[in-house]
């Protein structure tokens, strides 16, 4: 998958679950990437993470950090 | 082959049957009680007694007109035709006496006498009231002739005696490609007026004239069936008690001597239907009267639209190749699931256990469907499984899930008998569920009201006695601040039911909602500029919807294929739930799903994180029932939906694709980057009909069989489970399942299935809300909704009705997120699609039938305004360019559209409208957005490069070399 392609999908996920209630957030992106995205998406996602994460917003890095 | 044993009363009673207090009545002696407000016809047909008719027939209103059914009732004058008179109570009624055969006699001399008596070669001989009741009234002889000298008229003769043209006289109309009107064999009884009218609600048919002079019309605007307003439903020709409308099948194959009950195969109305049959020759597919869906009603597509089954271009031997650049080579089946087992099997040791999936289909049974998993599954031991689903219902999995627990519909399409305002959001039912359509417009024009929320005037908006009470124009993706607003007026005006969230909802999670929704940013005024729905006009659809009565929701894929389509649907739980609009006759929650077998391919595990009957793979307690089962281990963490396969096949790591049913290239968004997706591959299965688009990138082709060749169920959907029972051998030899069968097989399995009855047991022993289906249930009720099961032993009609599956029902905090397809100055128009009630889908079917003749090509609607700015005129080539790609097509201009929103069906493969989609998609599931594309429209030449390439490539790709001596 095209890495625009990722962060625009992940972007979009933690949009949604920045506006629910409560503190978790974070731990519902995850969940939701964890039921949803298949572990290879998952693994490019952390990768990407760990070269900087650009243009990612912060709720999916700190949610990868739970994956 | 055994013929269903139909365990159903098929008779005509007369007329429509009523709900009342029971009334008590004495007919030729025999005592019966009925409804108030029946006919005495329908009453001595309860009794046994047939009563002779002609005009009279139990779909449609009773009109009085020939008076072939008189009768006498004790203590009143005269003989009151009995279609028309309601039973009293202590009536004491006779059918039969010296009187009344006499009065009936000479009804029937009078119809006999200017109607020619040609039965033994008519179309309809053995098949023709007429002839029935000449029999019945024991008609004898004929007392009336024309004068040698001419001057008596008749209806049938091209000349009258005296050798002057008959002005009385109209040709046969034989425009309509399915049926024929015959005016000389009319008797102008008027059912097929009433038909229309009643039963179809399109009104295209009129008694036009006087006495002698009146005539069946088409209307006056147009000279002959196919031009006129009738959209082919057949209701007419159904009801017609003559040859004068009759099925063109019948008049080249005589009449039918056996009838098997099935399921239609297009949409996901899930119509029920006699096929009636000589032998194995399918002569013509009648709507069936205790069909649940469609109560003896049908459309065009799968009443007459089954011809392809029998289409040349059908492939009925196997055939594999090498690369996708050589031709095709026919083999045998064995040859051909060796070929394919063996090359998934390689894939799977070079490159993993992952590199191979499934796309199961939407329009093959659930038996079929709940293989195709299990094969990923069991055999690849993988998730790898997803359907064409995801491309257009996976936001209502997600969405309804989240707020009520479980993925479907709430209501059976009776419910809408009893709704009084019904929102339509993104659906346009007259062309993509016409049968509901029929229904919805029964209801409407006896009072209920209706919203139309659509970028596009539909039909529902204004048609023949049927107008919306609002119809809000919302620009295209914009349906999440729409809902909003609607929301905050309810919420904001105190029009919410407390009582009803009080007892049923989460309480806490409302007064979060309620505080979230009161926010003056959701205020129809504040989005009026954004949403451009006017503000006064959405005030007073939330009011109308929140105390107008039973409320329903009817959506479609103009509310899933959004990149916000989950929180849409979440949006539309929660206008059920605010206004108190769950779990009773005429209210409800109802995605109209796309194709026949939407329901049940979610249902049936086929998406990549959900085992069968919605429950995640990562549940051991739920893995273990198929582990145990199957003897295999099951992967705990979901698969690849398609695309993310399409995205992993270009980057290297998915390799195989077994694809039944599916034509992904030309249905799945962004066509180029699916092609690229398919290239990549090494080993694609294509197990279909016809050398679709998706074929052209094939290495194994497999010959399916159409739903006339095999036995199985399809879930319309409300949910019903829908028996489709084989009426014919399947031409390409095996059945799909069998085919499915032979490739798991093959790959190590040791399947045994001898019958589609097996594969259901398995099901309903696995999966909770199934537990109670078997095909023997089937065969006693028709059909059932699930959940059936110990609880609900016959199935479940309505649901939530005491209780959420998940316990509260929860209503979901909605914001609306603009989507990033945004006009700007290179592609400043909104491109939506949709499609159209001649053709399904793809179009591989229906573009192989006569149905062509309503839509030869896709057309780009356009608005005069944006037409003109441009240069365009009507029927012009246009060229439709977005940032994935570019097409061309005729323009057709209309202000159906909004100005700065363009609009056209993806029917043919030549116009390639999925070149111009984008991948973008939903945020929860990744269902894609095909409803919103920013491109531009400018003048052009005819076909674009990429449509040549591409009809070139395709025309390579599908050589065929014959098998060798
Ligand atoms: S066309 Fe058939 S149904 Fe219609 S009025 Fe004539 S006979 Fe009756
Ligand atoms: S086929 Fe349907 S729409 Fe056409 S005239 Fe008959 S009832 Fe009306
Ligand atoms: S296409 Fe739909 S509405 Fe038409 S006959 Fe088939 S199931 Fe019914
Ligand atoms: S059937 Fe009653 S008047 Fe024709």
């Amino acid at each position: 998958m095209s890495p625009e392609k990722m962060v625009h999908m992940a972007n979009q996920i933690a949009t949604f679950f920045r506006s629910q209630r409560g503190d978790d957030q974070a731990e519902r992106v995850a969940a939701h990437l964890r039921d949803y995205w298949e572990p290879r998406m998952r693994e490019q996602l952390k990768e990407y993470v760990a070269k900087g994460g650009e243009q990612l917003d912060a709720l999916v890095i700190e949610a990868s950090r739970q994956l | 082959m055994k013929d269903f044993i139909i365990p159903f009363d098929e008779r005509d009673m007369g007329t429509p049957s009523r709900t009342g207090a029971p009334v008590s009545l004495t007919i030729d002696g025999i005592s019966v009680s009925v409804p108030e407000g029946s006919s005495v016809m329908r009453a001595a047909a309860e009794a046994g007694i047939k009563v002779p008719k002609l005009c009279a027939t139990d779909s449609v209103e009773a009109f009085g007109s020939c008076r072939l059914c008189v009768v006498e009732i004790e203590g009143r004058r005269g003989t009151p035709a009995s279609c028309t008179t309601p039973v009293a109570p202590g009536m004491v009624v006779r059918t039969q006496n010296d009187r009344l055969r006499k009065l009936r006699r000479g009804v029937m001399e009078l119809y006999i006498s200017d109607h020619p008596l040609d039965c033994l070669t008519c179309a309809a001989n053995g098949d023709c009231e007429l002839q029935d009741m000449a029999g019945a009234v024991g008609l004898r002889d004929v007392r009336y002739e024309a004068p040698q000298s001419g001057g008596l008229a008749s209806h049938f003769t091209a000349r009258d005696n005296s050798g002057q043209a008959n002005p009385q006289w109209i040709p046969k109309d034989e425009s309509n490609p399915y049926f024929t009107y015959d005016p000389s064999k009319c008797i102008v009884c008027s059912r097929c007026v009433r038909a229309c009218e009643e039963v179809q609600g399109t009104f295209a048919l009129t008694i036009e004239g006087r006495g002698f002079d009146s005539r069946v019309s088409f209307g006056a605007k147009s000279d002959n069936a196919l031009a006129s307003d009738c959209v082919s439903c057949g209701a007419c020709v159904q009801v017609c008690p003559t040859a004068t409308l009759q099925e063109k099948s019948m008049i080249e194959l005589g009449t039918p001597t056996r009838s098997v009950v099935t399921t239609c195969a297009y949409c996901g109305v899930g119509c029920s239907f006699k096929a009636e049959l000589n032998g194995d020759q399918l002569v013509r597919m009648v709507p069936w009267k205790h069909g649940k869906a469609n109560r003896g009603h049908s459309c065009v597509k799968g009443r007459f639209a089954y011809g392809y089954a029998h289409h040349p271009e059908r492939i009925l031997k196997p055939m594999i190749r090498e690369r996708i650049t050589d031709p095709w080579r026919e083999v045998e089946w064995d040859e051909a699931i060796g070929f394919a087992a063996t090359r998934l099997r390689a894939l799977q040791e070079k490159h993993g256990r992952k590199s191979v999936g499934v796309i199961t289909s939407s329009r093959c049974t659930n038996e079929e469907t709940y293989l195709v998993q299990k094969l990923a599954r069991a055999v690849f031991g993988n998730n790898n499984t997803d359907t064409c689903a995801r491309v257009c219902h996976s936001p209502t999995g997600y969405g309804l899930g989240q707020t009520f627990g479980t993925s479907a519909g709430t209501q059976d399409f009776d419910s809408v008998e009893h709704t009084d305002v019904a929102i339509i959001i993104g659906a346009n039912p007259t062309d993509g569920h016409p049968v509901f359509a029929s229904r919805l417009k029964k209801r409407l024009r006896t009072g209920a009201r209706l919203i139309v929320i659509d970028p596009r005037r539909i039909d529902l908006v204004r048609s023949a006695h049927v107008e919306a009470a609002h119809h809000l124009p919302l620009r295209p993706g914009t349906n999440v601040a729409v809902l909003s607003a609607l929301a905050h007026v309810i919420v904001t005006e105190g029009l919410v039911d407390e009582a009803f969230i009080r007892e049923r909802c989460d309480y806490d999670e409302y007064l979060a909602y309620a505080e979230f929704i009161s926010d003056p940013r959701h205020s129809p005024e504040a989005t009026e500029a954004l949403t451009g729905v006017k503000a006064a006009d959405l005030r007073a659809a939330a009011r109308l919807f929140a105390s107008g009565g039973n409320g329903a929701i009817y959506y479609g894929l103009g509310v899933t294929e959004h990149s916000q389509g989950s929180t849409t649907v979440m949006a539309i739980a929660n206008l059920a739930m605010l206004t108190g609009n769950i779990g009773r006759p005429g209210v409800g929650v109802n995605p109209l799903r796309g194709q026949n077998n939407v329901q049940g391919a979610c249902d049936m595990g086929s998406f990549p994180h959900e085992l069968p009957g919605y429950r995640h793979v990562k549940n051991s307690e739920v893995r273990e029932i198929y582990e145990r089962l199957w003897g295999v281990s099951i992967d705990p963490e979901p698969g690849l939906r398609i695309p993310n396969m399409l995205d992993a096949a270009v980057d290297g790591s998915f390799k195989g694709l077994y694809c039944q049913g599916e034509d992904i290239l030309q249905s799945d968004p962004d066509t180029k980057h699916v092609a690229a997706g398919l290239a990549a591959m090494e080993c694609v299965i294509v197990h279909d009909l016809f050398l679709n688009e998706t074929a052209n990138y094939a290495h194994v082709f497999l010959p399916g069989s159409t739903f006339l060749e095999k036995d199985g169920t399809f879930t319309n959907a409300e949910r019903r489970i829908n028996r489709v029972r084989r009426v014919m051998a399947p031409l390409n030899g095996f059945g799909d399942w069998e085919i499915t069968q032979m490739l798991a097989n093959a790959m190590g399995a040791r399947w045994h299935y001898t019958h589609p009855a097996q594969i259901m047991e398995e099901i309903a022993a696995t999966t909770p809300s199934f537990a109670g289906v078997d095909y023997a249930l089937l065969e006693e009720k028709g059909s059932v909704q699930w959940p059936c099961n110990d609880s609900a032993p016959e199935g479940t009609p309505l649901m939530h009705v005491d209780g959420f599956m998940r316990g509260k029902g929860r209503l979901m905090i909605t914001e609306y997120v603009p989507t990033d397809e945004r006009t700007g100055p290179r592609f400043p128009l909104l491109l939506t699609t949709g499609r159209i009630l001649s053709q399904y889908n793809v179009g591989a079917q229906t573009r192989r039938t006569a149905n062509v003749v309503w839509h030869q090509e896709d057309v780009l609607e356009i608005h005069p305004h944006d037409a003109e700015t441009r240069g365009i005129n009507e029927g012009d080539w246009v060229k439709i360019a977005s940032r994935s790609g570019e097409t061309a097509l005729r323009a057709h201009l209309t202000d159906r559209v909004s100005p700065g929103v363009v609009y056209t069906t993806f029917h043919h493969p030549d116009t390639q409208a999925n070149v111009v989609t984008t991948d973008f998609s939903d945020w929860a599931t990744n269902c894609p957005e095909y409803k919103v594309t920013a491109v531009q429209v400018s003048l052009s030449n005819g076909p674009s490069d990429w449509q040549e390439e591409y009809a070139d490539l395709a025309a390579r790709a599908r050589r065929i070399m014959p098998a060798a001596e």
